[in-house]
């Protein structure tokens, strides 16, 4: 490949990167008790989850920045942040009675995102919440949801409709206090997606949040709380983009599953939040937490996630595997270019009988990236029989890219049986020439290569989303090797 | 085949390359007409594969002086793809093997990278998957080779059959097989062989690049050239491979060493 053409398929711009121009109310930068008392004002609520937010602030006021991962960051003014950003709403409307009343500027906003809200344009068999700075601005085939027992709509929303459901489940399997971003995030979280499937219900579409951060100070803090009653099952899909803007921006979400007996939950996620440029310059701080319990006998909750933006990810969508026979699966893309950072795996607790996991990690690092899998597998005391495969495979492209693996193993049951696999592999030069004599040209042959090094997790991806996700990956990639 | 007045498919001329800065090609003359076999031949580090790497333009390789006329235009400047869908093939001495892409993905890909670079239609899935198995007979390979992933755990043999498989699809118009003979069994050779005379018509040519006149007994050369420190140093008929195997490569040395003296 010549220089000039290299130089270009770099350079393919972030086509997420608009911004969209609507007025906003943003409340001041910074963090207090009085800017959580605003935000749970602003919301309109019950006095039980100002006082989650004030416990959890409390809390991470005593807590410090976790140093442990393997990326490197200039610290963070949290004084800086803008905790809360809303679309301004017609004053005299206190409530969107439907569609036609969302302001038209952010319907077209996700219709050029790919994400059409409307009735006459919405995705056939999926449903979906969209999130955009701070609040959910709406959520479609809610009513046909409703006709299920199947309530779908923001957390905020739930809030005020479900407070018993939120206050059983919310914090119940990510404590306010479990870490830093945690803490955080509990104190001031905004908006996020509450999903309820009650028993024996099967969701009848997929279920899907779509985020958008549009203001260039504001921090996004979602929290997603998914519950599955008794032998009901979900499928969820989260994606997500920013514009494109020169200085950072912090996303600190918290994501809990609840499965009880015989429940299964698949989370999928497709983050392509702004990455940052060649130089490393903007981008999001993706530091999130993200865990399932599997609380019932034959539960399963199974994560799949591509990651390809974010100058940081900082992420381990965990399964906490309570229910004897409980199952936690991780299938993980990570991919990393330019100077973006990832250090992402997963933890598995095994803690009922005969509870099994899987993990298959698939880490690819281009240009000056480094990608690291980190990853805990913890058998307990009472884990009779329990079993973990992992595989950790690493792909370089180019020489100056870096891939980490810290697989941690506890076993305390000597039943247990932990199964641990990892690779590393390269893109040579040897290889695409290769198919380049065989007439395939570089580009071609990179998106072949990495469909077939990603086969395993694409896999497990809801069809419509798992070709979404291999062009992304092959745009992502462009011109990494000349 | 020998024919007057055929087309030159590949003129090289005064060839020089160097790897990493040493030089490997000193001066390389070479010219190929449709209807032709050629084998090079060599000992090791004679310059016979960098030769064949050169002409489908390994990025390794640096072109320092002479030229490369395929089918009348210089084809130095054009990238290794470019080359390859004007229909000059180089069958690995070493396939490589692709986890994770099938086989017949790969075939296909290749195969449409080529049908659109003719400005034909590509052919839909079904319709490759009937004209492939078609020439899986060529040699002589089972269909549940498609399945598998490119290359990945096949025997020696099977690679090298793969090859002539990429071949018998692609029908290049200039073949150059590296070392195809190495590492095969007697009868993986025969099917190869089998298959590079079938592919070979009064329209197309092939050059053979091997160490030993093994292959040779199956597919019969028109002409057989040696190469050693980067140059062709002597040409003849099939003929000459068979003085190579009865007196191996030192007299041709000394003959060059006495020429060289003399001149």
């Amino acid at each position: 490949m010549t220089a000039t053409s290299v130089k270009t398929l770099v350079n393919q711009p972030y086509k997420y990167g608009f911004i969209t121009d609507i007025e906003a109310d943003t409340i001041p930068r910074g963090l207090s008790e009085d800017v959580i008392r605003l935000i749970s004002a602003k919301k309109n609520e019950p006095d039980f989850m100002l006082e989650f937010r004030l416990k959890a602030y409390r809390q991470w006021l005593k807590m410090t920045e976790p140093d442990w991962a393997h990326v490197g960051y200039p610290p963070i003014d949290f004084q800086n942040i803008i905790y809360y950003s809303a679309p301004k709403k017609d004053e005299n409307k206190e409530k969107l009675n439907s569609l036609d009343e969302v302001d038209p500027t952010l319907l077209e906003t996700f219709e050029k995102l790919g994400i059409p809200l409307s009735e006459q344009k919405r995705l056939g068999n999926v449903a979906v919440d969209a999130i955009f700075d701070s609040v959910s601005v709406a959520t479609t085939f809610k009513e046909k949801l409703a006709e299920e027992g199947v309530i779908f709509c923001s957390i905020s929303e739930a809030i005020q409709e479900h407070p018993e459901l939120v206050k059983k489940y919310l914090g119940s399997v990510v404590p306010p206090g479990d870490n830093f971003f945690a803490a955080l995030n509990s104190a001031v979280f905004s908006d996020g997606s509450f999903v309820y499937i009650p028993k024996g219900v099967t969701c009848p579409m997929e279920l899907s949040t779509y985020f958008r951060m549009n203001n260039g100070e504001t921090g996004q803090f979602e929290r997603t709380l998914i519950v599955a009653e008794e032998r009901a099952s979900v499928s969820y899909l989260e994606g997500c983009t920013a514009p494109m803007y020169d200085t950072n921006q912090l996303h600190a979400a918290i994501v809990e599953l609840v499965a009880l007996d015989d429940a299964d939950i698949k989370y999928s996620t497709v983050q392509n939040w702004f990455a940052g440029d060649e130089e490393g310059k903007g981008g999001i701080y993706n530091f999130v937490t993200k865990r399932g319990l599997c609380k019932g006998k034959n539960a399963k909750i199974s994560w799949t996630q591509v990651e390809t933006g974010s100058a940081i990810t900082w992420k381990y969508p965990s399964c906490v595997l309570v229910g004897d026979n409980s199952v936690g699966e991780f299938y993980s893309i990570a991919l990393t270019n330019n100077k973006q950072q990832a250090d992402t795996g997963t933890k598995m607790v095994h803690i009922g009988k005969n509870t099994r996991s899987t993990i298959i990690s698939k880490g690819i690092s281009a240009g000056k990236s480094s990608n690291s899998y980190r990853g805990l597998v913890k058998v307990g005391p009472k884990a009779q029989g329990a079993r973990n495969y992992s595989q950790c495979d690493s792909m370089l492209i180019g020489d100056t890219a870096e891939a980490n693996t810290f697989p941690y193993i506890q076993v305390e049951n000597n039943t247990g049986n932990v199964e641990h696999e990892a690779s590393t592999s390269k893109i040579g030069e040897d290889q695409l020439f290769y198919f380049a004599q065989r007439g395939i040209n570089t580009e071609d042959a990179i998106s072949m290569l990495i469909s077939g090094f990603c086969k395993e997790v694409y896999n497990q991806l809801p069809m419509e989303f798992a070709a979404e996700a291999d062009k992304l990956m092959s745009l992502k990639l462009e011109g990494t090797v000349g | 085949m020998i024919k007057e007045n055929s087309e030159v498919i590949l003129s090289v001329r005064n060839l020089h390359a160097t790897v990493e800065g040493t030089p490997i090609l000193k001066g390389m003359n070479f010219e190929v007409k449709a209807g032709e076999i050629h084998a090079i031949m060599g000992r090791n580090g004679s310059g016979k594969s960098t030769f064949s790497k050169v002409l489908a333009g390994h990025p390794d390789y640096e072109v320092t002086d002479g030229e490369i006329i395929y089918h009348g235009e210089n084809i130095l400047d054009l990238e290794p793809d470019e080359r390859a869908l004007k229909g000059l093939f180089l069958a690995f001495q070493y396939p490589l093997e692709i986890p994770g892409v099938s086989n017949l993905d790969f075939l296909r890909v290749a195969y449409n990278s080529k049908r659109k670079a003719q400005g034909k239609e590509e052919l839909d899935a079904f319709d490759f998957e009937d004209l492939v198995e078609e020439k899986l007979n060529i040699v002589k390979m089972e269909a549940s080779f498609l399945e598998r992933s490119l290359n990945e755990g096949f025997s020696g043999g099977e690679k090298k059959r793969n090859e002539i498989l990429q071949m018998a699809l692609l029908e290049p118009s200039l073949a150059i097989l590296d070392e195809t003979d190495s590492g095969l069994d007697i009868d993986a050779l025969k099917i190869v062989a089998q298959g590079v005379n079938q592919l070979a018509t009064p329209e197309n040519a092939t050059v053979m690049i091997t160490h030993y006149q093994r292959l040779l007994n199956y597919v019969e050369p028109d002409y057989v050239h040696v190469m050693q420190g980067g140059q062709i140093i002597k040409s003849g008929g099939k003929e000459l491979a068979l003085e190579l195997e009865s007196r191996g490569y030192e007299f041709l040395e000394e003959q060059a060493i006495a020429s060289e003296v003399t001149a």
